[in-house]
């Protein structure tokens, strides 16, 4: 029973044993094959999606001829950049103030920045439609890509607190002694913080903009209540297409996204990977 | 040591040219919208368009009658089951991630986390292939049943409805919150000391004393955590059970969304958002609690 008797694998070398082995194949397999499934039947000929008929890009050309589609796609970017760029302001300032200065209601300010973490969604999505309609209505013929300006609000809100966690937790590495030699040698705060404090946040902030970029892309619920007749993003298009029925054709659709986030993720890591070693070797 | 100096006359302009646009947008774009439903939520229609605040508890009064308190019984019960599926599920992937050799790591915590970077809905949509009548699960059950029934004159296989029901409910949210159960567990179990089950081993207990009596106490907050970042967003659910669920299988949030979007009754919407809000509240409280007292009796034992 106990693991005394199998010394050549080590009593704690549990990844050795055919269960556990079993088990987490099982649970990849279990993650995997609805993801898989769903890519390799966007290049299936059969539009009943069931059985296997041969390959082909019909589905991929119907996508790019949608227009509505890549309207809304190009829409998810655009919103999503936006919110990248203003949540990544926004969270590192609020990672500057919680750690450079104190200040009365400094705890109270730390509560209110897990709101958004964890405030059911649906919760924060009535209250922007809500907003959106009594408090501050938005305006429904406003130019492109002003017509997105209360879906990016709304993102931004629920962004900037992870943005602000992943940034504030890089800062806490920060060797103080470097921005008191700067001051030492005549540096002000702006260079202090240009030359220094930045550089030093690299990682955090790649690691900040990723999180912030994928939230908004693959935010549905938020939006959903948020975004009107003209203003439809990807994830509310293909929540229009999927209610009534698997189609060759989202599938299609879902695969560049995944493809797209996929490849987000990847450089990111890469990214932020170099920045890494590059701090590494410099210090 | 710099921070409290800084925090004086020298830095004021840095201070408010730090503090000013974080704080102007959570208070305008975050703390209003939800003082707003607050206020809505103690108010009711005049007409379509227009809602009095008045101060009613009668929103809130509704929303604990039998059919809407059964409904938020029912959406606990999905979070519940979930959630411990999910522990089950999740606790060995994350003993196999922990003592995984340094090469794998890695790459089995991407593996974990590459789903949870994938948009739910398309998640979603993936299981509805997966669960329908002419779905892959059908296909499979079919595959093993009618050899066998083939064989023992049995009748053939019949696929089973399995798409919008309160299974496919709980089915889709396991399969979306795993990756979140995994990897709390994960870390704390990589933070155990190992010589605590060396030790364990090593003086005659088994592997699965070793895991119910060293393991499991040390891995508590671990545990608990992983349990309360399942159970809130499972509660809190609206895409899984609006595209796989029935009928029947309404959840708070589903229930919620009908209020603003058809119903017309914001009011009620708003009292029984906030209804989930506490109940989420209540959840990281007790988390919270069971951290601290565990901790103290770590520190004096």
């Amino acid at each position: 029973m106990s693991g005394g008797t199998r010394m050549a694998k080590g009593p704690l070398d549990y990844l050795g044993r055919w269960p556990l082995r079993l088990w987490l194949g099982g649970v990849l397999l279990f993650l995997y094959v609805p993801l898989a499934t769903l890519i390799a039947f966007s290049f299936n000929l059969s539009k009943r999606n069931i059985v296997w008929r041969g390959s082909t890009f019909d589905w991929y050309a119907k996508v790019f001829a949608d227009s509505d589609l890549l309207l809304a796609f190009a829409n998810s970017l655009t919103i999503a950049a936006l919110s990248t760029g203003i949540s990544l302001i926004l969270g590192t300032l609020t990672a500057l103030l919680l750690w450079r200065f104190r200040f009365p209601g400094k705890a109270l300010l730390e509560g209110t920045l897990a709101l958004p973490i964890v405030v059911p969604e649906i919760c924060l999505g009535i209250a922007f439609l809500v907003f959106f309609a009594d408090i501050l209505p938005w305006p429904t013929e406003l130019p492109w890509p002003l017509n997105l300006g209360a879906i990016t609000i709304a993102h931004v809100s629920f962004s900037f607190s992870f943005v602000a966690l992943v940034v504030r937790a890089r800062l806490a590495s920060f060797d103080r002694s470097l921005e008191d030699a700067a001051r030492d040698l005549g540096a002000g705060e702006w260079r202090i913080f240009a030359d220094i404090i930045v550089p030093h946040l690299r990682p955090g902030l790649i690691a900040g903009a990723l999180l912030a970029f994928t939230l908004s892309l693959d935010d549905f619920v938020i939006t959903f209540f948020t975004s009107g007749p003209d203003t439809t993003t990807f994830p509310i298009k293909v929540y229009s297409m999927v209610r009534f029925s698997v189609t060759p054709e989202v599938n299609a659709a879902s695969t560049l996204l995944i493809v797209v986030t996929l490849a987000l993720t990847a450089a990111a890591l890469k990214l932020q990977g170099s920045a890494i070693a590059k701090t590494a070797a410099a210090g | 040591m710099t921070a409290g100096v800084t925090a004086g006359t020298a830095a004021r302009g840095p201070f408010a040219l730090v503090a000013a646009p974080p704080l102007l947008w959570l208070l305008a774009f975050f703390l209003v919208p939800l003082a707003v439903i607050w206020g809505y939520s103690f108010g009711h229609n005049t007409s379509l368009v227009s809602i009095d605040v008045t101060g009613t508890w009668a929103n809130y009064a509704r929303a604990l009658q039998p059919l809407y308190l059964g409904i938020i019984v029912k959406s606990f019960w999905f979070a519940a089951l979930t959630t411990l599926a999910c522990l089950i599920l999740g606790f060995p992937v994350a003993v196999a991630i922990t003592f995984a050799s340094d090469r794998l790591k890695p790459w089995l915590l991407l593996a974990i986390m590459l789903p949870f970077w994938t948009n739910l809905l398309i998640r979603t949509y993936a299981l509805m292939a997966v669960l329908r009548t002419e779905g892959y699960l059908n296909w499979l059950l079919a595959a093993f049943w009618n050899p066998l029934a083939h064989l023992a004159g049995g009748p053939a296989f019949v696929p089973l409805g399995l798409l919008h029901t309160d299974f496919a409910v709980v089915f889709g949210l396991v399969y979306v919150q795993l990756p979140f159960m995994v990897l709390p567990l994960y870390a704390a179990l990589d933070r155990l000391d190992r010589s605590l089950l060396e030790a364990s081993l090593d003086l005659g207990a088994g592997q699965l004393t070793t895991f119910a009596r060293v393991v499991v106490p040390l891995a508590l907050p671990g545990i608990v955590s992983g349990i309360v970042v399942t159970l809130i967003p499972s509660l809190g659910a609206y895409l899984t059970p609006d595209l796989l669920g029935g009928t029947s299988s309404l959840m708070i949030a589903n229930v919620i969304e009908r209020q603003f979007k058809s119903a017309n009754d914001w009011p009620f919407g708003a009292a029984l958002s906030f209804l989930l809000m506490y109940l989420t509240f209540a959840a990281i409280l007790a988390q919270a609690m069971l951290a601290r007292r565990h901790e103290r009796r770590h520190a004096h034992g």
